[in-house]
């Protein structure tokens, strides 16, 4: 991720847990940075303070970013997003929701093997648009799409 | 027994009335659930439903591992495809929810109160028939609909439903037919299905259970049919009551020979 | 304790194709009760796939990740008849573990 090992355990939260599952050996103490949650970034509240946090201030607008969503949800409280990057070497996949009270979504570690990939679903709370974040080859790149949303999902 | 006692308003009801208009994004919505369907959490609730299922519990401490859904004492596979049916035991016809308290009353000695004191799920939790329910329903998955109606009062169920159908009262004067009776219509943005014909009623079978995602809750055919009565402004049936058995037993027989694809998800 | 996730993970070519659905509310904690008491937050915050000891995926989420999560990636290097094992934790402290068998 875009953030050093010890940013990560200062980040807190998971500290805790992360130290038990060391001890229980679950988890080793060099996976350190894949196993704690960065606050910091899942709390920023805008596009440009979440490109910040992940230190991915001026990313590349790209079609090698393919992001797909609806063009209408009929209930925001669950949107299916996939993202496929077919750039060379991506490293990290990330969502970003404009509207949503928090920026950040998802963050995806691609390690060297997994096809950079991904699906899941997401809340939405209004209209907005999709930002897909691409980390490849140290450099950062984007796609994003508007998803309009008839039934807001973040009453629940 | 008829439509018109069972059905003897009990509330005073009048909400704002329902636009019927057309609109252009139902594809769209369609293909949003699609999408949906190959992964639908529902999954989640029929594998509750199966520990619950397989697990001895209540007084009696027993699984409902006997419970005799029409194809004897322990056949969960084809069941639900064949509900509501006739059941010597209570000599009545009953719904799979109906049967499934039923089960859980008789079997594992819990009282009817008891199982049914939350009858729907809600954001506190989701209740155990649900689940079961919802795994009876998954046992049935690429099943054709073959509810039976050889029973005397297999029929007579049918031919209450289809009065209960057809029965215009309460503020507006509507029926379900009002809504339901013909293709084409549409309030706001859902479709409304002919659940006369088998591709309409087809959609009702498989629709409920279903995962709605509104709130993400599990929610039964019994659900489904309260909150068509609210709809129409007609007083709510008591749950597992023979007027939705009735109604259900419409829905499903119109349905014959449909391939059942739930347990369903839901805007 | 949380309940078992549904996991499929299949063969196709050389890739496998991994599709989770996990049991979890995702509360964002901006919402209220009946009672109009704030519910706190609970969501899953991490969720790690490993396939023979290696580490194929993992993911950090907030809160807006759909209650009831599902989650689809790919790998290359799997066979039939391997292990996929997911794990996920949540900001209370739950986590769950459970594996699938490449079919
Ligand atoms: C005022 C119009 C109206 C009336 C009258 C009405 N419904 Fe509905 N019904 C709807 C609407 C609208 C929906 C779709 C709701 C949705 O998609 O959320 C619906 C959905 C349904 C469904 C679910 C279909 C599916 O695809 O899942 C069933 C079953 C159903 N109604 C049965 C009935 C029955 C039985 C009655 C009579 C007791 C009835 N309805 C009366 C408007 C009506």
């Amino acid at each position: 991720m875009g953030y050093t090992r010890r940013q990560a355990l200062k980040a807190g939260g998971s500290l805790g847990l992360f130290s038990a599952l060391v001890a229980l050996g679950l988890v080793k103490p060099g996976d350190a940075w894949a196993q704690a949650w960065n606050k910091g970034v899942f709390e920023t509240k805008s596009v440009a303070d979440a490109l910040k946090a992940l230190g991915a201030s001026a990313p590349t607008m790209t079609a090698d970013v393919i992001v797909t969503a609806p063009d209408i949800a009929e209930n925001g409280a669950m949107v299916n997003v996939a993202a496929v990057s077919k750039l060379p070497k991506t490293q990290q996949i990330a969502y970003l929701i404009e509207k949503n009270p928090n920026t950040v979504t998802a963050v995806f570690d691609i390690p060297p093997g997994t096809l950079p990939e991904v699906q899941t679903r997401v809340k939405m709370g209004q209209t907005s648009n999709v930002m897909v974040l691409v980390k490849a080859d140290g450099k950062y790149y984007a796609a994003q799409k508007e998803v309009k949303v008839t039934v807001g999902g973040c009453g629940g | 027994m008829r439509a018109r006692f069972i059905l003897a308003a009990t509330a005073g009801i009048a909400l704002a009335m329902p636009v019927l208009a057309q609109t252009g994004a139902s594809a769209d919505f369609q293909k949003f659930r699609d999408v949906m369907e190959e992964d639908n959490p529902a999954e989640l609730f029929e594998a509750r439903g199966e520990a619950y299922w397989k697990t001895p519990s209540g007084p009696k401490h027993a699984s409902l591992e006997q419970c005799d859904l029409g194809l004897g004492p322990g056949v969960v596979a084809g069941a639900y495809v064949q509900m509501p049916r006739y059941f010597a035991d209570v000599d009545k016809v009953m719904d799979a929810e109906s049967r499934v308290v039923h089960c859980m009353v008789t079997l594992q000695g819990l009282t009817y109160e008891a199982v049914t004191r939350q009858p729907f799920s809600n954001q506190s939790g989701t209740p155990a028939h649900v689940n079961v329910v919802t795994y009876v329903a998954g046992q049935s998955r690429n099943m054709p609909i073959a509810v039976p109606q050889r029973h005397p009062k297999e029929r007579e169920m049918y031919q209450i439903g289809k009065e209960i159908f057809n029965f215009r009262a309460g503020p507006y004067d509507f029926a379900c037919a009002t809504c339901h009776g013909t293709d084409g219509k549409r309030i706001r943005m859902q479709d409304l299905p002919n659940l006369t014909r088998p591709e309409g009623a087809i959609k009702a079978v498989q629709g409920w259970p279903g995962y709605r995602m509104t709130g993400g809750l599990m929610l039964t055919s019994q659900w489904r049919m309260n909150d068509c009565f609210r709809q129409q402004r007609f007083p709510e049936p008591k749950y597992l009551s023979d007027t939705v058995t009735a109604i259900l037993t419409y829905q499903a027989v119109n349905a014959k020979g449909q391939i059942y694809r739930g347990p369903g998800i839901k805007r | 304790m949380a309940d078992p996730m549904k996991i499929r993970a299949a063969l196709q070519g050389d890739v496998v194709e991994v599709r989770v659905l996990m049991a979890h509310e995702m509360e964002t904690g901006t919402r209220k009760d009946a009672s109009g008491k704030v519910i706190p937050a609970h969501f899953i915050q991490t969720v790690s796939a490993t396939h023979n000891g290696n580490t194929v995926f993992s993911a950090h989420w907030g809160p807006a990740i759909a209650k009831n999560p599902f989650l689809q990636f790919k790998f290359k290097g799997g066979s039939k008849g391997d292990k996929v094992q997911i794990t996920w934790t949540d900001n209370q402290g739950d986590k769950r573990t459970d594996e699938a068998t490449i079919s």
